[in-house]
């Protein structure tokens, strides 16, 4: 299976079950065009195409035949699938638990308009996480995690800073214990901002890996959803700590993380808007709720969305031309270092490698499913106590979603996230087709980029 | 080849056998918290070279 489209000038073919990507010009274009439609003669070809270009002659139609043949036996193009038959055992490779996602606060010193973490609490009672329930988190982490030595805790919330002492706690005991273990813990922070010191700073330097800062760009866009208890917008508390936040890790290793909503589908001038304040690493998602919710997108917004990406693309290269580039999370793929074919069948890990923990000691295949009593696994006292959800996960991969069978995106998103599809559909084995065609057209456009980079 | 030109990417056939070691990064604990974006993760053992 290919897939071509034209972007930016671009002529782009993705050999969606090698992962082979090939730029080709306008004829080669059409004549892999024609082929796909199972005509492989060239004199049939070349009558097709010979009137749209003037120059061309049957011996240019017959050596890019050739040409392609060749990708052809070199499983470069129009590539069987021979992955599908070892996804089962792909997957079962990759379900040792290695990171948790860890819910040090169930409350929040913000009050977003869209927060999917109902205002911090996830639908239950407000509470911050005990050291000694983080301890035994840590402890469930590393006993449950046989052959792996990278183990990732991500801080998160709520607003994990509500409970930095835990935090840091919890750092110094996994540091304590992780050589013994044989371990290396990579610790992360998502926070709102609103609470960043400079101990915060300082710390987080010396032990996070990543830190995610959430801003949403444009002050009057930012302001209209993440307000503060008050109901007053956040931007100007917030963004000189995150300048600094930033500057001082020599704007490497965190994330500024924006969320769009109907409210500002123009989001490309809001990532804009982070980079012209000089920073360097952006990120921005489409928001996460209800259909039925003012600021909800929806099918109809896909054609505008699908233009601000584009937007967003041109004016990256741009200024990477320029020397002035900034990073895109969406768009930062790596084509050559990229995830093995395991990982890539495998997905996430919802359920199976990535856990989260809620303040209370709860377990939940990950933090979009926490406050879901279906899907609350068990507890750190008494471990994983209904393996039906974790056999539920296990049996999540990208070919068991019918609908990535034709799909040139599934060895990118591997299915795309099982919450999203939850949420939309009530079942993890579906997709969220709103999230996929997103998903696609960011692919595009990181594939397209790296073709105009690196020409 | 004349009008083809192939980008350099990794060779998943053989990431059959080199790769699996789980090692690497989960998506979630980059930037996403609500999309599945497995490629945007590196791969451990490229990472080390």
């Amino acid at each position: 299976m290919i897939h071509q489209y034209k972007n930016n000038g671009y002529n782009i073919i993705i050999d969606a079950n090698s992962g082979c990507i090939h730029s080709v010009d306008d004829v080669a274009y059409d004549i892999i065009k024609l082929v796909d439609e199972g005509i492989g003669d060239a004199q049939l070809i070349f009558n097709e195409i010979k009137d749209k270009y003037n120059d061309i002659t049957i011996d240019d139609v017959t050596e890019t035949l050739e040409d392609i043949e060749l990708l052809k036996k070199e499983g470069k193009l129009f590539s069987d699938d021979i992955f599908r038959d070892l996804a089962p055992y792909m997957k079962d490779k990759q379900s040792v638990l290695k990171a948790i996602c860890l819910h040090v606060a169930h409350d929040c010193n913000m009050n977003c308009g869209y927060c999917f973490a109902g205002k911090g609490e996830f639908n239950g009672p407000k509470g911050l996480m005990s050291f000694e329930t983080a301890k035994k988190a840590i402890d469930f982490l590393v006993e449950h995690s046989p052959g792996r030595r990278n183990l990732e805790v991500d801080f998160f919330g709520g607003e994990p800073l509500l409970n930095w002492e835990v935090c840091k706690k919890t750092v110094e005991y996994a540091r304590l214990i992780e050589k013994e273990k044989n371990k290396n813990f990579r610790f992360t922070l998502t926070t709102n901002g609103l609470l960043i010191d400079d101990d915060v700073i300082e710390f987080s330097n010396k032990e996070m890996g990543n830190v995610v800062l959430s801003l949403d760009g444009r002050p009057e866009i930012n302001d209209n959803m993440r307000k503060t208890k008050n109901g007053k917008g956040t931007y100007d508390l917030i963004i000189d700590k995150f300048k600094k936040f930033a500057d001082s890790r020599n704007q490497k290793d965190y994330y500024m993380r924006g969320t769009y909503t109907k409210y500002n589908r123009d989001f490309a001038k809001d990532i804009i808007h982070m980079a012209d304040l000089d920073f360097k690493e952006l990120s921005m998602e489409p928001v996460v709720c209800s259909t039925d919710m003012p600021y909800a997108l929806t099918e109809e917004d896909i054609p505008v969305l699908k233009e601000n990406y584009d937007i967003l693309a041109r004016e990256m290269i741009k200024r990477y031309k320029d020397g002035n580039g900034f990073n895109f999370y969406h768009y930062t793929i790596d084509f050559t270092g990229g995830p093995c074919i395991s990982k890539r069948i495998s997905g996430c890990g919802v359920g199976t490698e990535y856990l989260a923990i809620t303040p209370e000691g709860d377990i939940y295949p990950c933090h979009q499913f926490v406050g879901d009593d279906k899907y609350k696994m068990g507890n750190l006292d008494d471990g994983i106590t209904k393996g039906e959800i974790v056999s539920e996960f296990k049996g999540c991969n990208v070919y068991s979603r019918k609908e990535c069978d034709d799909c040139f995106a599934k060895l990118y998103c591997s299915g795309g996230c099982s919450a999203n599809a939850y949420h939309m559909n009530g079942d993890v084995k579906t997709v969220c087709e709103f999230s996929c065609e997103l998903h696609k057209k960011r692919i595009e456009c990181a594939v397209m980029m790296n073709i105009a980079l690196n020409e | 080849m004349k009008r083809i030109k192939t980008l350099d990417t990794r060779d998943l056939r053989a990431s059959v056998k080199t790769g699996g070691c789980g090692e690497c990064q989960t998506s979630c604990q980059s930037a996403s918290k609500t999309s599945c974006s497995v490629a945007n993760q590196k791969c451990e053992q490229c990472r080390d070279k």
